[in-house]
């Protein structure tokens, strides 16, 4: 019955949603404010109504309905519950219903915290948005419905979610990630918002902007996620693999972060304002193609869900009409945008502007080598290849050098114009004392490597940029702390986000450069000696969780005579499904992780094992998390509190204020 | 009047935009090049038996593994097994490390490597997948080729 009702809330919000395209928009054509209003109203009804249908379906997930065909696939009895809720969303169509859950929760957020949003204007962006989730909506309803029956037979015990799914890192890893993935579609609704009403002005900048930042924030945070995940539970110990679907999230972060950095310059300068709206339309039109990428199958990739060719050929049509429907109405509102305001070769701009090339030329190299693929598909006939991950680092390495370079120097830039005498301030005793820190960084890993001592350089060079162009900020005042802690928010975030690049950075070539990996046969009472580490076996014995049975490896870590740890990989045979998995065991040190995972039983007692030592590796996540954070950050500052303060009014003579002199 | 300073501003942002083509040109020709490189065909199992396949040349390979095809050596890592697309082509796979969880007979798999002798590939790396039931679409249609083939020839 609950199920039903679930299935039942999901029509109620499909045709709410279609009553918030169609209410507004007739309500702005006539003139009527009640009806331009109901947009919010509205927007509230499709949350409830979908939440109401996530719940249906976590709740049959919790009650063991096997008589819904998605629960049986994807669920069992012996399930921890945890897992039962996460895995609403551990396949296909449950979590579709998740992303328009997230959709519906965006646009009431838009609609509750738009407030100093002129009224038509925001009436116009939750249209936008509602029109997205028709899509959607009708997406679920018609060819991938999680409510449905297998009746009257159906089994009476459930096949099991996935054993790798069965981890903290799945719980958290898709709510954040569509939580990115989706809020892309915010910018982009104010983008077409602005073209609609031909407000081509720069207050449509300011307004997205914290909600690009959030947006941003969280696609961060799940990229982050799903690497990490990927360390500890794959059992391969890799951290990105330039799979497919890994670029597919790789993608609208790349252009997300180009986004948030021209809105700034859109806002604050008024320059590149067709370029941001155009921006805004692509972020979102790679978050949809990454859906279509996982959900149709059409790449052989790790992550791909069960191959359905309809489905994928609905988003690709679904797809189509977004880019092209957003991209026609460009050509025919924004053709004659210009920017009136000019900008000096130093000034911020024009490292926004390199920014912007950059990041933009990574997304398409990376979509190039992604699709290849696919065009080769259909240009040979029906040949199939795959572009292997030299490609990605052939392409995209030599381009974020650069990208680090200008990092530096950009953090000293002016708007408009910024001195020499400022910009190369102390630039050649900061690049030596760089250069020194990522020498000796490169020599504590074990030797010089020309690679890491580089990187090094340019995060270190970064960061003490970082650090100067505070000092700046405070110096000659007569109390530097305190003045230091009263920097607004925005700058904070600023500092913390380019710091997390460097972090990652480091992190990133010492995990590739220095690591050391060996997959051995190890039989019991082996020991591997790696460096100044001694490994050795103790065999396994068999233990027993929740809903799998285990071989638990021993194994000791020494240093010297010291035991550092014990650490004890499982391999796991899970019983419903009989699908086997390793559980890596992993110790977390500075010098780097030691990571021990069980490959397969071979004879005598012997394992096939996998040892990789791997020193900053930590950096890439703590880095990840740093940059979110900064993106967070930039929410609570001051500007945006203010603004959610002030009424509708001073907003609107502001617009007016900004479209005459804009 | 008004023109003249026009047409030099005109002058300068072609000759930018010629300049930017040009570099444009010059990075996809790098790209190309390096995405050319970096390629890997596939070929289903009915073709490496067929003598299709290049020898001594990255390629991908993919099928079904054998039932009681799998041999392990006893001192190292070394395992071979059959891969056949279950119509009477099958060729010798050799790797040497650890195999991924959903690896094992009577399942899909796809490896990348280099086929040493005629029917002998040796494997740099076995394809893991996150799902049983997810079949990569490569050895779906190597099995459909194998049974066409196989299908036409009775």
């Amino acid at each position: 019955m609950i199920v039903e009702l679930g299935h039942f809330c999901l029509v109620i919000a499909c045709l709410l949603a279609v009553l918030q395209v169609a209410m507004p928009s007739i309500g702005l054509s006539r003139g009527n404010l009640l009806l331009v209003e109901s947009a919010r109203s509205l927007a509230a009804g499709v949350f409830v109504f979908t939440l109401f249908s996530f719940g249906a379906l976590t709740l049959a997930f919790l009650e063991d309905d096997f008589s819904v065909a998605y629960v049986a696939r994807n669920s069992n009895t012996l399930l921890p519950w945890p897992y039962k809720v996460s895995a609403v969303w551990g396949a296909h169509e449950g979590s579709f219903l998740l992303w328009t859950l997230v959709m519906s929760v965006w646009t009431l957020l838009v609609a509750s915290f738009s407030k100093p949003l002129e009224q038509l204007f925001r009436a116009r962006v939750l249209v936008v948005m509602a029109a997205l989730g028709v899509g959607f909506y009708l997406f679920l309803l018609l060819t991938s419905n999680p409510f449905e029956r297998s009746l009257p037979f159906f089994p009476s015990e459930g096949s099991d979610l996935n054993p790798l799914l069965q981890d903290f890192g799945l719980i958290v890893h898709p709510p954040l990630l569509y939580m990115g993935y989706v809020g892309l579609s915010v910018p982009f609704a104010f983008a077409i918002a602005s073209l609609w009403s031909s407000q081509l002005d720069v207050s449509w900048a300011r307004w997205s902007r914290p909600w690009t930042n959030a947006a941003w924030a969280f696609l961060t945070l799940g990229i982050t996620l799903g690497s990490w995940w990927a360390y500890y539970e794959l059992g391969w110990g890799g951290w990105w693999f330039w799979d497919a679907v890994e670029n597919a999230s790789f993608m609208p972060w790349l252009i997300a972060t180009a986004l948030i950095h021209s809105l700034a310059a859109t806002e604050k300068r008024g320059v590149f304002k067709s370029w941001t709206v155009l921006l805004a339309v692509f972020g979102f039109s790679f978050s949809l193609l990454g859906a279509f990428l996982v959900r149709s199958g059409i790449l052989t990739s790790v992550h791909a869900f069960a191959v359905d060719p309809d489905r994928g050929q609905v988003i690709l049509a679904f797809l189509i009409v977004v880019i092209g429907g957003s991209l026609l109405l460009y050509s025919v509102r924004a053709w004659n945008l210009k920017s009136v305001v000019s900008f000096d070769r130093t000034g911020r701009e024009n490292f926004i502007l390199a920014n912007n090339v950059l990041l933009t030329i990574s997304a398409t190299v990376i979509l190039l080598g992604t699709l290849y693929p696919l065009a080769y598909e259909a240009l040979t006939g029906g040949d199939k290849i795959s572009v292997g991950p030299p490609y990605f680092n052939a392409v995209f390495v030599p381009l974020m050098l650069p990208m680090m370079v200008l990092m530096a120097f950009s953090q000293r830039s002016r708007w408009w114009s910024t001195d020499s005498s400022v910009l190369l301030k102390s630039q050649w005793p900061m690049l030596g004392a760089s250069g020194a820190l990522g020498a000796f960084v490169s020599w504590l890993l074990g030797g010089l490597d020309l690679w890491v001592a580089g990187v090094g350089t340019l995060a270190f060079w970064l960061v003490l940029n970082l650090i100067g162009e505070l000092r700046r900020r405070v110096k000659g005042r007569s109390s530097p702390w305190q003045r230091l802690l009263k920097q607004p928010l925005s700058v904070w975030s600023m500092v913390l986000g380019h710091f997390g690049i460097a972090v990652v950075a480091l992190g990133v070539v010492a995990a590739v450069m220095v690591s050391e990996e060996t997959d051995l046969r190890m039989a019991p009472g082996d020991v591997e000696t790696m460096g100044q580490l001694k490994i050795s076996f103790f065999g396994t014995q068999a233990v027993e969780g929740p809903n799998y049975v285990a071989d638990q490896g021993r194994f000791e870590i020494r240093e010297g005579d010291e035991l550092l740890a014990v650490l004890k990989p499982e391999k796991r045979r899970y019983l419903a499904s009989q699908s086997v998995m390793t559980e890596a065991d992993i110790l977390v040190r500075f010098g780097g992780d030691i990571y021990v995972a069980l490959g397969e039983p071979l004879s005598e007692g012997a394992w096939a094992v996998r040892i990789h030592i791997k020193p900053l590796v930590r950096f890439i996540w703590i880095g990840g998390v740093l940059i979110a954070l900064s993106g967070f950050l930039s929410l609570l500052d001051k500007r945006y509190r203010a603004r959610r303060a002030t009424n509708d009014a001073k907003a609107v003579t502001e617009t007016q204020k900004e479209t005459v002199y804009g | 009047m008004k023109f003249g300073p026009m047409k030099a501003h005109r002058r300068t942002i072609l000759v930018q935009i010629a300049l930017l083509v040009a570099l444009a040109g010059l990075a996809l020709t790098f790209v190309l090049q390096a995405l050319d490189s970096n390629i890997n065909l596939f070929f289903s199992p009915i073709q490496v038996v067929a003598g299709e396949a290049p020898h001594g040349e990255r390629i991908r390979v993919g099928g079904m593994v054998e039932e009681g095809s799998i041999e392990r050596s006893d001192r190292s890592l070394q395992v071979e097994f059959d891969v056949t697309d279950m119509a009477g082509s099958t060729f010798r796979v050799r790797y040497t490390g650890i195999l991924p969880d959903l690896f094992r007979a009577g399942q899909g798999v796809v490896a990348t490597g280099v086929l040493t002798e005629d029917r002998l590939f040796e494997a740099e790396e076995i394809l893991a997948k996150h799902d049983e039931k997810y079949m990569p679409p490569e050895v779906a249609l190597a099995l459909e080729a194998g049974g066409k083939a196989a299908g036409d020839g009775s």
